[in-house]
């Protein structure tokens, strides 16, 4: 995993996500999920491109099942984009990188 | 590799797709020295996707070398990608976008397919595909598809802890992914629409031993009810006509695979029901230089050693056409 991702926890969730004026990209993800594991070297790649424009993080649901139940997450990989703390786009499942790119809105 | 006229490379074995047909394809034509290029697909949640449907299943018991429990499907995959990478197989995470088989060498595009140029040239091609899992396609199933409608189980289990849920179809993946939410769920419904299932004894005797596991036969979804999750679901009994409502918080659909062949379906014959047509033991198709294998050939087997067995036999047509024709 590349130090341009950050890792979220249940504790620092809210910090991070209501504190970024760039867009917070949260990937739910878990060591179980094969999807999963395609989309992580894709999301290295985003966060190396687009470097301060937005703030990419991952959340692990196995170790995290609160965050993933308050935002409906019942499926994974779940993408969630915030924009100023505000929910704004929800992509589910597996995607290539540039159809990701567009759903995230960048 | 050689290069034609405006000095485009051209690849002497280009394989579309990466589960275990086309990644035995890579480590026998890497280790005959083609240097072929894989485009291994692009991530998706449905089976078509690098690795293939291996990378949506949990243990492999089945597939021989791995004695002691088996191995995961993702973690084959790996070992296979690993394998075909250290021969020097070009691997990609491209997916094409269209093929153009009626001249050689044969040209295939990634991204936009109305571009003039084709992204590569190759003189053969191994199509290994493979196929996706198919949906019910009811408008409220892809409607609530991560609310509740899922084609993963090994993904989205987790989110049914001790919770009612149905899984649609009588097949080995319909068996496997039921007694897998077990592990979860507090029921797990099954629905076939025949009186009997099409799984392999083994898988059917688990399903059937394991008191969560109910089964409602000659039974179909109609409908898949709730406004922003799944909350029951329409079924329909086949035999009597009777409608009656499951309610349920979860539909796991696994009622089977189509080939995936759309990119080819107009340049290379298929059969009846949609798969590529080889010729014989080969895995020649009608399009000399452009060989099958793996599940977009085969409606019969569907397994990973036999996907792995007939990548072995594409890249061994395939060098021996080379021989013959190019070299």
């Amino acid at each position: 995993m590349s130090e341009n991702i950050i890792t979220l926890t249940e504790a620092t969730f809210d910090e991070v996500v209501n504190g970024n004026a760039a867009p917070v990209v949260v990937d739910f993800w878990a060591e179980w999920c094969g999807p999963c594991k395609m989309i992580a070297p894709i999301l290295d790649e985003i966060a190396t491109e687009q470097g301060d424009a937005v703030v990419i993080t991952k959340l692990n649901v196995d170790e995290n099942p609160s965050i993933a139940q308050r935002f409906g997450v019942m499926s994974i990989p779940t993408i969630l984009v915030f924009r100023d703390g505000e929910l704004d786009k929800k992509i589910v499942g597996a995607k290539g990188k540039s159809q990701m790119v567009e759903e995230m809105g960048l | 590799m050689t290069t034609n006229s405006d000095s485009k490379p051209i690849v002497d074995v280009l394989i579309l797709g990466s589960g275990p047909a086309g990644l035995t394809a890579a480590i026998y034509a890497a280790r005959a020295s083609l240097a072929p290029l894989v485009l291994e697909g692009e991530p998706s949640s449905t089976g078509d996707q690098p690795g293939g449907q291996l990378m949506l299943t949990t243990e492999v018991e089945n597939y021989p070398g791995f004695p002691d429990g088996g191995i995961t499907g993702p973690d084959l995959m790996m070992k296979f990608r690993e394998q075909a990478a250290g021969f020097g197989a070009d691997l990609r995470g491209e997916k094409a976008s269209r093929v153009d088989f009626s001249a050689r060498p044969f040209k295939v595009w990634v991204g936009d397919p109305d571009t003039p140029e084709p992204t590569y040239l190759a003189q053969t091609i191994i199509i290994s595909t493979g196929a996706t899992a198919m949906m019910l396609n009811l408008e409220n199933e892809t409607r609530l598809m991560g609310h509740g409608v899922s084609a993963c189980a090994t993904c989205d289990g987790f989110f049914f802890r001790d919770q009612d849920i149905a899984v649609v179809g009588g097949g080995d993946t319909a068996m496997e992914e039921a007694t897998f939410l077990t592990k979860f769920a507090k029921t797990v419904t099954v629905i076939h629409r025949r009186d009997e299932l099409r799984a392999s004894k083994i898988m059917q005797d688990r399903a059937m031993a394991n008191e969560k596991i109910k089964f409602l036969w000659d039974s179909q979804v109609e409908d898949v009810l709730g406004e922003n999750a799944v909350e029951k679901l329409v079924v329909r009994n086949v035999k009597t006509d009777e409608v009656s409502e499951l309610p349920v918080t979860g539909l796991f659909v696994a009622i089977g695979h189509k080939p995936a062949t759309s990119l080819f379906s107009d340049q290379l014959e298929t059969n009846a029901v949609g798969y590529l047509v080889t010729e014989g033991k080969s895995s020649r198709t009608n399009v000399p230089g452009v060989f099958a294998c793996g599940d977009v050939q085969d409606d019969t087997y569907r397994q990973a050693i036999t996907a792995a067995g007939s990548g072995c036999t594409a890249a061994i047509d395939a060098e021996r056409w080379l021989e013959s024709e190019v070299h």
